[in-house]
This record gives C-alpha cells, structure tokens and sequence, in this order.
C-alpha cells in the first residue's frame, strides 16, 4: 500500500512515538530524541508547501482516505486525511510549534532520565493533534480529541512521583471529559437528526433542513441550536473556557515544553478549530452562536483578571492563554472565523514563545517559578529578555493603527472590531470584555516582564540550597542582577524562530486571513468577501488606548512603585483574584465531595444495607448448609463430583459426535 | 495456490466435519486425559502437576485452533445458522448445533481468552489436577451454551457452566470464598429455576424446541402478547442476574473477590456475556411485544446501572472490587444497546460484550499480577509500582485506558454505538449513559494513580519485580486484540452484521 504524503503527515510522529516508547530501553535516550524530533520535522517539511499552495498557489481540497472505521447503519466513518484550508493551517502550527518544541526539549529535559518516554508522548500528541485537525467527520475528530486529551494527561503527570502533578493529570482528563459528555452527545444528536457525521454531508444536512426541530420532555427547540450547543460543550472543555476552565492552570504541573506546546498553542485551541469547521451549523444556530459568544467572552476577561493576581510565572501565562482563548471563541461566536483563525495563527507563535521564554528563565533559575524571587534577569538571559520581549509585544497586540504592529495586533484588533460591527447576541457584551481584557492583558504582561528581568534579584528565602551542578554561576552578582545563566543555543534558536513569527506572522498573512486575499479560505469556513467595514475612529484606536494605560499601570506599579501591589496583597479584592473566583474550592465541594457522598450512598446503604440485606443476605443462615458442603469438597471429593459431570458431558458430546457423523445434516 | 483458494478448499474440506461438536467437546476430552493421568499416577509430584498444566494448556490452545477453523468455515453474510449438527433425542428434544455471526463470536472469544486463563493460572498450587479438570469443563460447558440450538440444550450448558464456577469459587477462593460462593450461586439459581417453566411452557405452545424453530414461530405467528410478558419475565429474571443488571448485581463483586483470577476472568469476560446472549437470542426475537413493552424499564435500569455501579466502583477500597463494579456499569451499556432495538445498538451491545470481555479479562489479569506477588488487593497497600515494574505500568495503562473507553482502544466503539443507538429512542438514556464517560474516567485514572503512580512507600513493594515472559505473553495477544479492535473496529462489525440485522427487524417487526 502506497502511503500518501498527506498520510505520512500523520502518520510519520505515530511511528516515532512507537518506536521510541517501545524500544527506549534499546535504542536509548539520543535515537529516540532523533527519530522523534526528525519525524514531526518530515511532518513540518510536508506541511509547509501544502499551506503554500493555499495562500499563493492553487491549492484545492482534498480527501485521503484510508480504510474505514466503523460503518453500522449509515453512522460512518473512514479514517481519512482531509486537507482544506483550515486544516492546512493547522497542520503548519501544530507542525512548527511541535519541531520546536522537541528541539527545546532537547536541551530543556537534558537532566531528565526519562527522556525517551517524553519524546515518545511529544510525538504521540502530535500525531493525536494531526489526526484531528485531518478529520474528515466528527467521530476521527473525537479520536484525536481524547488522543490529545490522554496526551496531555501522560504529560501533565509525566514527573510521576509528584502527587500535585498526578492529581493535576486526572483533574485534567475528568474535566475534559464533561465537555466530551456534551461532544459525544453532539455527535449523537447530529446523526439522529442528520443521519450522518461526515462534515460535508453534515452541513449539507443540516442547511437543506433548518427548520428541523427538537423536542424531549417538554423543551423545544431547533436541532441545528441543539447541535452545536452540545459541540461546543466539549469545546469548552478542550479549550479550557468559563465554568471547564480549571484544569488549565493545574496542568502547569507538567513540564513547560509540554505547557507551550498543548496548553498554549495547538491542543487548548482544538475547540476553536471545531467551532471553525462547524461553522456551517453555527451560522444556522443564532443562540448557540451567541452563548459561543458570551462564554467566550466571559471567558476572555475572567482570565485576565486572574491573571492580574498570579505569582507563578507559568500560571500567569496560562491564564493568559485562557483569555486569549475566550478572544477566539468570541470571534467565532460573531461569525468571524477568518479572525478567530487568524488569532489562533499568531497565538500559537507568540504564546508558545512565552511560555517556552518562561522555561528559559525557570531552567536559568534553577526551577524557580515564582515571580516573587526572580528580578534582574535581563543581565544575565539577555537572548531570553529580547525574545520574551517580542512576545509581550505580540500579546498585546501593540501596533499603530494604519501602519502595523506585532502578530497580535493585526488578528486582535480584528476581533474587537467584528464584535463592535456584529449583531449577534452578546456581541456588544463581547466588545467591551475585550477591550477591558485588552488593558488587562497589557498589565499583567508587563507585570510579568518586569518581576521577572527588572529591578533587583530577589533570593528565595525558603529555597533549600542544592547545587548538584555549575557552582560558578552561583557567585551572587554585585549589581542585583540574578544569579542565572543564558540557556544553550538548543533553548534559544526555536525562541529565535518563534519570535520570527511574532513579528512578522501578522503582517504576511493578514490580508490572506482577514481580507481573503487568492480566495484564501476556499469555502472550509463561512466566508464572505466584502467591502471593508468602516468603524468609528474611537473603536479603531481604542485597543491602543487601553494597551498603553495597562503599561503604565505596569510601570507605576512595579517599577516606579513597588510597594503598591504588595500593600494590595491580602485585601479582599487581591484574594478573590488570587484564589481564582474559588472556583477549585466550590467545584470540589459539590462535585468531589458530592461523588463521595453518593458513591458512599450507594454503595453502603443502597447494596450493602437494602439489596443485599433483604436479598441474600436474608436467608444467611443456610449458608452455614454451604459452607458445610464446600468443606466437603474440598477434603477430596471433588473428584467425584468433577468425575460424575465429566462422564455425563462426554458420554453426551461422544454420542452426539458419532451420531451426528452419520445423522447430522 | 493465492488465499481466497486456500480458504475456499479448506471449507470444501471441512464441510462435513461437525466442527461445533469438536470445538465444543475437546476441552472435556482433555479433562478426561487429564483425569486419566491423574487416577493412574496417584500421590503428589510436582512434574506432575506441571504436566497437568501443560497439556491442560496444548488443549485449550488446541481448541482455539478448533474454532479458527470454524470460523474460516463461516460466511459472515450468510444470516442463518452454520454447521447444524442435529440429532434426535429423546421427547421430542434434539442435540442441535449451529452458529451465527454472534455466537460464532462469543465462541472465539471464549477459546481466546481459555488459553490465556491457563496461564495465569501457572501460580495455583492447590490440586493443581482438579483446578485444570473444572477448568476444561468450563470451557467445554461455555461454548456449548454459544452453540446450542435447542433450548433445552441451551438450558443444560447454561445452568451446568454455574457448577464448576461454583467449585473453583469455593475451593480456589479467597478469605470469604463461601460466603461470595454461596451467593453467587443462590442468585443464578433462582433466575434460572424460571426460566426453565418458561422454557417448557414454550415447548408446550410452539410445540418444538428448535431455537431457530421457536423464532419462525415468533415471527410467523408469534405468542400471544400477554403470555409474552410472563414469558419475558421469566427469562429476564435469569439474564438479568447473569450480566448482572442492577439490582441484582452484588453477587458480583463479592464473587470476583474471592475467586480466583482466572476464574474472575472467565466470569466477567464470558459468563457475564450469557446474559447479554440470552436477551439476543431469545428474549427480543421471541418476545417482540413484550420488549417492546419492558423498553422503558430496561433503558431505566440500564442507566441506573451506568450511574450507579460507576459512583460505587469509586469508592473501592479493593482493586477488584473496583474492576466488578465497573463491569457492571459496562453492561449497562449492552442492555442499553439491546433493548434500544436499533442496528446501531444492537451491534454496539454485541461489540461492547466482545470488547469488555478482552478488557475487564486483561484488568482482572492485572490484578492478579500484582495479587501474585504481594497475596493482596488492597488498593491501599500499592503506591509507585511504575518505579520497579515499567513494564506492568504501562499495560496497566493501556487497558485502564480501555476501560475509560478511549477512541482508539476497543472499548469505544461499542460505548459511541450504544449510545447512538438509545439516542434514536430516548435522548435522555443517552445523555444519562453519557454520565458514565466521565465517571469512568474517575475511578479508572484514580485507581490507577493509587496503584501505579507516586513514590514506593510500602516497604515490602521495594523488590517488586516486573513482569516476567509467562506473563508477556499473556498480555501479549489481549493488547493487539484492544488495539485492533480499536482501529478497525468494522472488521468485528462486519462480522455480526447480519446476525443484529436479524435480532433488530424482528424487535421493529413488531413495533406497536
């Protein structure tokens, strides 16, 4: 069987992942790191002219398909590479950020003895993410969503032996799958109402009959709201939006490569690419489309404002990546896919490049996390800070309207403005959060900025003093700068690169993504080419604005000011922000606690106290005629009792045998 | 010579053999062997007992070869039943087999998973002889209710299979092993016990006890509607205490308990089925009207059963206790699918007793690695196993995953299928069973974490070995059978097409 390119695509990290997990032992540490690396590299490799090929050339959609997956009663799927533009996209982030982030961890899990089994779950989540993006209908695309979920789970709790990391691996799995309880009825739903799964004749379906409705006990509605309102759940859980969002946080717990790659750029963005596909449905399904709005948007200043509070260099980029999140899901909730997708492109860029910069500062403290005992590390990171600084800059979103400005700035503003020109519900609400989460964005970047390679170091007083290796750097530096060291080239060069992207990925591809320039999006998402929207000139400044007060506020407060924030630090406001809404607090009493609760009901009340004390337990007494039985048994005459049924099953079968040889038909 | 005729002039060339019988009859013939050696060498020798093992091990090995060939005789498109032996018996009765799709792979399982139990039953050092002999027995008594087609054949191997799993209960079992014996017994019993009125008030009006006979009877004229009820009953009473359905389900976890693990094994991988088997076989073809009519309470319980044992299966303090509370909420799934009465339920039940088979057998199989070594389930007492068995932790995973009911693993496409199909008929079965996606992944991931995950600090875990070649190859054929099942889930599907397509047009036949 000839094996296609697009397949290989996907198919080349699921060999490497095999090969290095089973065989770890033999090969060892440095082939596994190489065949898992220069796989998803072919991958990239591939990928790129296939991307090409949609922004400058020709390019068409097309299905790979590769042997079916299930067929029962028209409920179908083949497994299949489906190549359009939105997948096209995808392939190019997932691909990249991948190969950088496995070059990264080259030299990031240098020390680590297990590095075979990380290289092997990198490339596996790969695999999983490409298989996703590739689908063909929903029930693949549900293959590579748990493949990504359980991913993700091996790597949050890829350091075992830490009870926080494991716990945060099944918090995150458990939640993922409420939202997957919403996908899978999703899915259910679709091919009751549609009687298929397959995109094309899904949305083909679901167009030719809009007017189809829902009914069950009483509520009522239309199959097409029910339909996507039910997908979005499990997009919800994926992306790590209000009310799912709490296990994106926690996941931090895993190794920070790890961070960058699932829980920044490609996995936690896998709702948003499904909304995108589905947008077919949404466009037909007004009030899904607006709650897709609301959560989003909720979402997108929730985060934010969490992330104001933060202390863990690593949390506060998570909780940016939530909001960042919620700004595409608002987008798409509005009926700007082409801006969602945009802004899904230059995230992955910059938010990988955060979080792999934060790696790069964490690997030069020493495993510091915490802001609060960092400081002064520009002197010493200087190849980290200018990178680090480009991402901020790219996170922003900062750029002058009608000249240009870093990646965020082109697909940001483009969303604020489509919530401002929509009329979907919740557009309006959506416009306002994100410019209020843009001003917040701003500060708690450059919070983060200046705690980290500003002012004067600040040791860890609690820090237990374990210098196993490079005493040297220890020298405490005279000037307050931090006792660290620049990370090898292996760290920077995919910083380098990414940093590239932040830079220049907005300005390239804006007028392909936003302006559909070469008839970019081909019909993979609802689009239409229009005459540019004209907004008002407040609106079109308006991100600036805001992003320019957030870095004051910044500098005021942690630069000019230090003592401020920490005057703040326990009052009320700084302790609901800090303890995230209490969110953990009131989901593990009612929803922990609750499954204790009942699990314990049920199982020592309802089986043990009523079933079987008025079942079985009931007429005990005779088992005291039992037990007398089996001793029996078991003093030897069980051979009697095998022996006697023995001669009655055989005498049977021989005599059937030899009779139906000759009577048999 | 290429494949296609290699396979044909072998079915030319088996056409005439009664290969059921053979399939059905070799294990006992090697309890025979078995039992010969062992009263012409009297006295206890150690190379005798594993002697006893290893031939006990070439015939079930044997047998599955036996039903290899079966299976290359069978044509997956054809509806009817395959290879009938039939022979008069006595009143009227007749020694009748033959397969379908579903039986014929119910059988292959059975074969599949015999050998495998052998194996881990290298460890048993009690009357090694006798252990084996029940064993066979079992395996010969479990095929023979897949391949029976007469009702009263039927009823024979069906209530037979519970007397050897009796014994190896109580005399290979753990601490409360009468007690969970005991029990075990006395609630099949009293399932079975109406079952057999019912049977012979089916004779009495049908006037044959040819299964395929008794359903042409359903279909051409079919039995009276409120007999059916009664009829339904009976036969519910028994498959439901079988599965087991909620709430007759707590004779399970004590049973797995304390049996042994090859025994747990067979017990949830293929007794369980049973029932399964028995409402597809005879309660939805032969009673239409009055599955129509238990629909809603079956769906009830179904979900009752999901929610119910996964919320339990939580709380376990014992891995296997856990693993018996799970099985039960995974057979919600099947009796969901059944009674749902679609292709794509029926078909999703059938593949979700397939695949819970090579799971639950491969937990049960876990279980015992760590029980072997350490003679304790207590989840408690385990803690970082991953550090000095690597090798265990990552089957373990894999099969947790299973259990999870991972896309990927065979434990998916029978979950989405039944799923599917209760959606045509009630959105809120479906979303209830939907529940059970999430619960599982609590208790599966958690017991998992509990057992493998961490740092060692139970000191007598510090020389754990990992798993050694016997039990490789043990797991070996259970990992590529979760995986291929998984991937190509259609290759089974395919398989028991036409024998769902049957149960489901005589359920809709009868649609009122």
């Amino acid at each position: 069987m000839a094996i296609s390119t697009e397949a290989l695509i996907v198919l080349a990290p699921l060999i490497a992942a095999a090969f290095a997990g089973l065989l770890q032992k033999q090969i060892g540490d440095r082939v596994a790191m190489a065949v898992t690396t220069g796989s998803v590299g072919l991958s990239l490799a591939l990928s790129i002219p296939i991307f090409a090929s949609f922004v400058w050339g020709g390019g068409e959609k097309q299905v790979v398909e590769l042997f079916k997956f299930i067929d029962v009663a028209g409920f179908s799927s083949t497994w299949s590479v489906r190549i359009d533009t939105l997948s096209a996209i995808m392939l190019v982030v997932v691909n990249t950020v991948s190969f950088l982030v496995h070059v990264y961890s080259i030299g990031y899990m240098a020390e680590d003895p297990h590095r075979a089994r990380f290289f092997s779950y990198l490339s596996f989540f790969t695999f999983a993410m490409l298989a996703l993006v590739t689908a063909n209908d929903l029930l693949q695309l549900f293959f590579g969503w748990e493949g990504v979920g359980v991913a993700s789970y091996l790597l949050i709790g890829f350091w075992y032996h830490k009870r926080s990391a494991n716990d945060a691996a099944i918090k995150a799995f458990i939640t993922n799958r409420v939202g997957d309880f919403g996908f899978a009825l999703g899915i259910m739903a679709a091919f009751h109402f549609y009687g298929t799964i397959q995109y094309d004749e899904l949305f083909a379906a679901a167009a030719a009959q809009p007017d189809l409705m829902f009914s069950a006990g009483g509520f009522e509605t239309r199959a097409v709201e029910l339909v996507a309102f039910l997908l979005f759940i499990g997009a919800m859980g994926k992306s790590a939006q209000f009310f799912l969002h709490v296990w994106l946080p926690d996941a931090m717990e895993g190794p920070t490569p790890v961070s960058a790659l699932i829980h920044a750029a490609t996995m936690v963005t896998a709702g948003v690419f499904m909304v995108c596909r589905c947008g077919s449905l949404y466009e037909l399904a007004p009030y899904a489309a607006g709650f897709v709005t609301i959560i989003g948007a909720t979402t997108a200043l929730f985060a934010a404002t969490v992330g104001l509070a933060q202390n863990d260099i690593k949390r506060v980029v998570a909780y940016s990546t939530c909001s960042q999140l919620g700004y595409m899901f608002f987008a798409a909730g509005v009926g700007a896919y082409n801006a969602a997708m945009f802004h899904l492109f230059t995230h992955a860029f910059f938010k990988a490049l955060l979080f792999l910069g934060a790696g790069s500062v964490i690997h030069g403290l020493h495993h510091e996390q915490d802001m609060r005992y960092m400081g002064g590390v520009r002197k010493p990171m200087p190849v980290t800070w200018a990178m680090m600084t480009i991402g901020t800059l790219a996170l922003i979103g900062f750029g002058i309207p009608g000249l240009g400005g870093f990646a965020g700035f082109y697909s940001k503003d483009a969303i604020i403005e489509a919530a401002y020109g929509s009329h979907g519900i919740g557009a309006q609400f959506a416009f306002w959060c994100g410019v209020t989460a843009a001003l917040l964005t701003s500060f708690y970047s450059w919070r983060l900025a200046f705690m980290t390679f500003e002012g004067v170091f600040r040791p860890n007083p609690h820090a237990h003093h374990h210098d196993h290796h490079d005493d040297h750097a220890h020298a405490k530096p005279a000037d307050g700068a931090a006792p660290a060291h620049e990370s090898p080239w292996v760290m920077l060069a995919p910083l380098i690169v990414l940093a590239i992207g932040a830079l220049f990925a907005g300005m390239v591809f804006a007028p392909y993504f936003l302006g559909g320039a070469n008839d970019f999006w081909r019909h993979a998402i609802p689009f239409e080419h229009g005459e540019h929207q004209e907004f008002p000139t407040w609106v079109i400044w308006a991100p600036l604005t805001v992003t320019l007060i957030g870095f004051f506020g910044a500098v005021v407060f942690y630069l000019w000011n230090p003592g401020v924030p920490r005057r703040l630090a326990g009052g009320p406001a700084h302790t609901f922000l800090y303890n995230k809404w209490f969110f953990d607090e009131v989901y593990n009493f009612v929803f922990v606690k609750g499954a204790r609760a009942i699990g314990d009901l049920f199982w020592k009340v309802g089986d043990q106290k009523l079933i079987d004390g008025l079942g079985p337990d009931g007429v005990a007494a005779s088992s005291r005629f039992f037990a007398r039985m089996v001793r029996k048994l078991q003093t030897g005459y069980v051979y009697h009792y095998s022996f006697l049924m023995l001669i009655a099953a055989v005498g049977f079968g021989a005599y059937a045998i030899f009779a139906g040889i000759g009577g048999g038909r | 010579m290429n494949w296609l005729e290699m396979v044909s002039g072998l079915r030319e060339f088996l056409r005439d053999w009664p290969l059921l019988s053979i399939v059905t009859f070799l294990p006992a013939a090697g309890a025979l062997l078995v039992l010969g050696a062992r009263a012409s060498l009297p006295g206890e020798n150690p190379g005798f007992d594993r002697g006893v093992r290893l031939i006990t091990l070439i015939v079930t090995i044997v047998t599955f070869i036996a039903s290899l060939l079966a299976f290359a005789v069978f044509d997956p498109s054809d509806s009817a039943y395959q290879m009938v032996e039939s022979t008069p018996w006595a009143f009227g009765l007749a020694y009748r087999l033959g397969v379908d799709g579903l039986a014929m792979s119910l059988i292959l399982l059975t074969t599949f998973l015999t050998p495998l139990c052998i194996l881990a039953s290298w460890s048993i050092e009690k009357q090694v002889a006798s252990y084996m002999v029940l064993f066979l027995i079992l395996e010969t008594l479990m095929i023979g209710v897949f391949c029976a087609q007469d009702i009263v054949l039927f009823y024979f191997f069906f209530e037979a299979g519970l007397i050897p799993m009796f014994i190896l209960i109580g005399v290979w079992g753990g601490a409360r092993r009468v007690y969970a014996a005991f029990k075990f017994f006395l609630y099949t019993l009293l399932g079975s016990i109406l079952m057999l009125v019912a049977i012979v008030a089916m004779i009495a009006i049908a006037g044959t006890s040819n299964i395929e006979a008794l359903a042409a009877y359903a279909r051409d004229t079919g039995f009276d509607p409120n007999v059916q009820i009664w009829l339904w009953l009976a036969f519910f009473a028994s498959f439901a205490v079988k599965l087991p359905m909620w709430p007759v389900h707590t004779w399970l976890p004590d049973a797995h308990v304390e049996a042994p693990t090859a025994a747990s094994v067979v017990l949830a991988a293929i007794l369980l089925k049973m029932g399964g088997y028995g409402f597809l076989r005879f309660s939805l073809p032969m009673f239409p009207d009055a599955s129509h009519f238990f629909t809603p309470m079956m769906f009830a319980l179904s979900v009752v059963a999901i929610v119910w044992a996964s919320l339990v299966a939580f709380r376990q303090l014992d891995m296997k206790k856990l693993i018996a509370y799970s099985s039960v909420a995974h057979m919600g799934f099947v009796t969901l699918g059944i009674f749902s009465g679609t292709m794509l339920g029926i078909q999703g039940a059938i593949f979700q007793m397939l695949s819970h088979g090579i799971i639950s057998g491969a937990l049960f199989l876990c279980v015992g690695v760590v029980y072997d070594r350490m003679h304790t389930r207590e989840i408690a007492f385990y803690g970082g196993l991953v550090h000095r068995m690597p090798v265990y932790a990552a089957v373990f995973m894999l099969f947790t995953l299973g259990n999870v009911g991972l896309p990927g693993t065979s434990g998916f496409p029978g979950e989405i299928l039944t799923m599917v199909g209760a959606f045509q008929v009630s959105v809120w079965a479906a979303a209830g069973a939907c529940l059970g996606v999430i619960f599982s992944a609590a208790y599966a991931l958690t017991l998992y974490r509990k057992v493998t995950l961490g740092v060692i600090e139970n000191p007598k875990l510090a020389g754990i070995a990992d798993m050694e070649a016997r039990e490789w190859i043990t797991f070996g054929p259970l990992i590529v059978a979760t995986l291929i099942m998984g991937l190509a889930p259609s290759l089974v599907l395919d398989f028991t097409n036409a024998s769902a397509q049957a149960v489901a047009s005589a359920f809709s036949g009868a649609e009122p």
